[in-house]
């Protein structure tokens, strides 16, 4: 379970998070939608614990994160935006680092990062340094990085960036199935029909602050839209731009 | 301009983040600064006030000491710009932008040298500052002596960058793919081979004794031959000693700008034959690795006892380091220069001739703990400095993990502090070896050496957290940020506390020994002993708390 209660963040005078309360409950795939700069990663960094709030409390099952990090840290698994790994140690050697930062050790480990390696058709690239890696199998890497030490929840930012069909579909099918044993998903993109197909519950957030939330029909009854589909009501929360004259963006003076 | 402009105005940006931190933090900058300054200064007055003093050799010692310290200057801006050059003309992540715009190759050269000389040439730059003062107040430059140095000295930086990218230029085009490995040895031995050569060239034990040439004559005649008269440091400094000496001639100085000159354009041609192929070849496929078995054994099976999460952090940084080239080359040029060390004291006379011995054994003995604490500092500025820093950008793992960020420190701090301490009892004990000191100074050197590693391995970790670089693409250039200076600082200011401390209890030794009365461990020894070990035990506490305390308002 995920609960924020009143959190905020402030950098100097900008509100990047603005009083946001929400609960992601067990069982659950929460989506998280927004427009670029609408402080989707910067609440995902908050409750990872990589940022401090500046008011607000961030709960992971019944521990709060910056009162009781270790405990709450514990359960979660955080696949960030913009990952960095470290390029100097191979793809075990990186999974079996990570389980260490839990705790975690020994033949259940080896055999989890043998699971998880295969899973994401990484086996044959173990024993290669990450910098050898694609985009995509970084990607790949990080997810299972999430995965090994087995969380409760996972707070997911843009998970499907630089994935083949193949492996978005295996994410996809990851996460339901976690969700499916009692797990709690906290996933944003930019990609609407997978939050339309995916998510059980979605909160659209701007300027800092969540300006619906619900299951789908609850967010059309919110917005009193028909019977549209999430880009419209995304595009209607948020006063989406009418496109621009392509002719005055790519130069009309003819190429 | 316009290529770099992206990099001065995040230069600009960064000023402007340092200045609203408050003045506090630029007061204190200041005043440590002007202190180094102040005693760089000061130092060399001394010594110039005293040449000036003496008949026929003075001006030359003060022009030979200028060609020498300019000569060690041109030497490691070489080695730094070849490595800084690496960086910034082959690996910057700045480049497949450059590259894939249409930005002519003189402009990119140009913008690139740039970035490349104020990198790695600014510290050498603030230093020289102090120095060609004491020469100018010493022999009455006046006030245009200011503007005529630097038209000297600046000559003198871009040299070595156009020599050092132009070696960087070749070394990449020569070696297939992205083998920086092999390239960033051999750059590593090249440096320790020169640092030797140079050394030799330059024979400076000949100067330090007259007796040992025929006559006076012959010592003048040394004196007066330059270094080389090929080596734009020996310009430099007649260019120098000319326009305070007299009489003044303008060769040295149009010889620079000159040589200056044909440098860069033939460095340009350079670049326009090689810099296109060496650039893909950079970007070819990085290295495959292997297993990582052999730590997992050795080291991972001996640190058994500690919880896994420190046990795997400890691994993982040993791994990273013997994997990256920048970081392990290293080690190669810090065994020369530790031979080189050795080898100096070994040549020292202290026992040749009639018996000078005990008094000047004791000091060189004592006082070398300093210089080899400033030797360790230099090798910690170099690898425990960036050790935070280089985490910056997997911070977002770390701190959402469960580990504690004590533990990520504990993990830091030994794995540093354990080779250095190897290092420093090798240094120390060798050292006293070799001069055949008394147990007491044995036992003395030491003792201190390990407090003193402990504190510096510890000053290092916390100003490193104090002045994180978390941009930096290149780990060498961490410890040159302005962080790194004051860490050197305040490590000297800690070295001066600790033998100042320790003089007083080595004194009561040395005047025991000298009245041959017998060496008694009074009150007052154990008082001075008690204020060094609480001197660095105090700069071993505080730095690990206040960098703790920082990292963890780290925000990313």
């Amino acid at each position: 379970m995920i609960r924020l209660e009143q959190l905020s963040k402030l950098y100097g005078s900008f509100v990047a998070v603005d009083d946001i309360s929400l609960n992601v409950r067990p069982g659950e795939l929460f989506g998280f939608l927004g427009p670029n700069g609408a402080g989707k990663t910067t609440t995902f960094r908050l409750i990872a614990g990589i940022l401090r709030p500046s008011g607000g409390r961030v709960f992971i099952g019944a521990d709060d994160v910056h009162q009781n990090p270790i405990a709450a840290k514990q359960r979660l698994g955080f696949i960030p935006d913009r990952p960095f790994v470290y390029e100097k140690l191979t793809g075990a050697e990186f999974l079996r680092f990570v389980a260490g930062l839990y705790g975690q050790e020994g033949a259940t480990i080896d055999r989890r990062i043998d699971e998880l390696l295969e899973v994401f058709e990484l086996t044959s690239w173990r024993d290669e340094l990450v910098e050898a890696y694609s985009h995509g199998m970084r990607q790949k890497l990080i997810i299972s990085s999430a995965l090994i030490h087995r969380p409760a929840c996972i707070v997911v930012d843009e998970p499907m960036v630089g994935l083949d069909p193949k492996a978005a579909r295996l994410l996809k099918d990851i996460f339901r199935q976690f969700v499916g044993r009692g797990g709690t998903v906290l996933m944003s993109t930019h990609t609407l029909e997978i939050a339309e197909a995916m998510c059980d519950r979605i909160a659209i957030m701007q300027h800092g602050k969540i300006v619906a939330s619900g299951t789908m029909d609850e967010l059309r009854q919110q917005t009193a839209a028909g019977n549209v589909s999430l880009e419209d009501l995304f595009l209607k929360l948020t006063g989406g731009v009418h496109a621009r004259e392509l002719a005055a963006v790519l130069g009309d003076d003819g190429v | 301009m316009h290529v770099v402009g992206p990099k001065l105005r995040t230069a600009r940006q960064r000023l402007r983040e340092e200045r609203s931190r408050g003045v506090g933090r630029t007061v204190v900058l200041g005043i440590v600064g002007a202190i180094f300054w102040l005693a760089a200064f000061g130092v060399l007055y001394r010594i110039l006030r005293y040449f000036r003093g003496v008949e026929e050799l003075g001006p030359l010692l003060a022009a030979k000491l200028l060609g020498l310290v300019l000569l060690s200057f041109v030497s490691v801006l070489v080695l730094s710009n070849v490595v800084t050059a690496l960086s910034s003309f082959f690996l910057a992540k700045d480049l497949d932008f450059l590259v894939s715009a249409p930005v002519d190759w003189l402009r990119l050269y140009a913008a690139k040298l740039g970035e490349t000389l104020v990198h790695s040439s600014w510290m050498v730059a603030l230093m020289a500052v102090p120095i060609l003062t004491a020469y100018g107040v010493i022999y009455h430059g006046g006030w245009l002596f200011g503007p005529y140095a630097a038209l000297t000295i600046f000559p003198l930086l871009v040299l070595p960058a156009v020599a050092g990218t132009a070696l960087t230029l070749i070394l990449v085009n020569i070696f297939p793919a992205r083998r920086t490995r092999d390239l960033l040895s051999i750059i590593a031995l090249g440096a320790g081979a020169g640092v030797v050569l140079v050394f030799r060239l330059v024979r400076p034990e000949r100067l330090a004794r007259p007796e040992g040439f025929r006559n006076l004559m012959d010592f003048i005649t040394v004196l007066r031959t330059p270094t080389s008269p090929f080596l734009p440091s020996e310009w430099a400094s007649q260019a120098i000693m000319g326009e305070l000496r007299g009489p003044f001639d303008p060769l040295p100085l149009i010889l620079l700008w000159t040589t200056a000159a044909a440098f860069v354009a033939l460095g340009a041609m350079l670049h326009r034959q090689l810099y296109s192929q060496g650039y893909s070849k950079a970007q070819e496929g990085a290295e495959r690795f292997v297993r990582g078995v052999f730590w997992r054994r050795t080291v991972g099976t001996a640190l058994g006892f500690l919880p896994v999460s420190k046990r795997e952090f400890v691994l993982k940084d040993i791994k990273l380091f013997f994997r990256d080239t920048t970081q392990w080359s290293q080690l190669i040029l810090l065994g020369v220069l530790v031979v080189v060390y050795l080898f100096n004291v070994k040549a020292l006379p202290l026992h040749k001739g009639e018996d000078v011995g005990f008094f000047y054994v004791t000091l060189v003995s004592f006082l070398n703990l300093g210089l080899a604490g400033f030797v360790l500092a230099s090798i910690a500025a170099r690898f425990i400095f960036p050790a935070i820093s280089l985490e910056g950008r997997h911070m977002w793992l770390l701190r959402s993990s469960p580990l504690d960020l004590r533990a990520l420190l504990w993990s830091k701090y030994w794995v540093g502090t354990i080779p250095l301490l190897v290092l420093a009892l090798i240094l120390t004990g060798l050292t006293n070896v070799l001069l055949e000191v008394r147990p007491f100074m044995m036992i003395v050197g030491l003792v201190t050496i390990c407090g003193l590693t402990l504190a510096i391995a510890a000053m290092a970790l916390g100003f490193g957290a104090l002045y994180p670089q978390f941009e930096t693409e290149n780990a060498a250039q961490i410890p040159t940020s302005f962080g790194g200076l004051i860490f050197m600082m305040a490590t000297i200011s800690l070295l001066a506390a600790v033998i100042v401390a320790l003089w007083q209890a080595v004194y009561a030794y040395v005047r025991a020994i000298y009245e041959h009365q017998p060496v008694v461990i009074d009150a007052m020894m154990i008082f001075w002993f008690c204020v060094a070990g609480l001197i660095c035990f105090v700069a071993t506490v505080v730095p690990l708390r206040v960098g703790l305390k920082k990292m963890e308002s780290f925000e990313f």
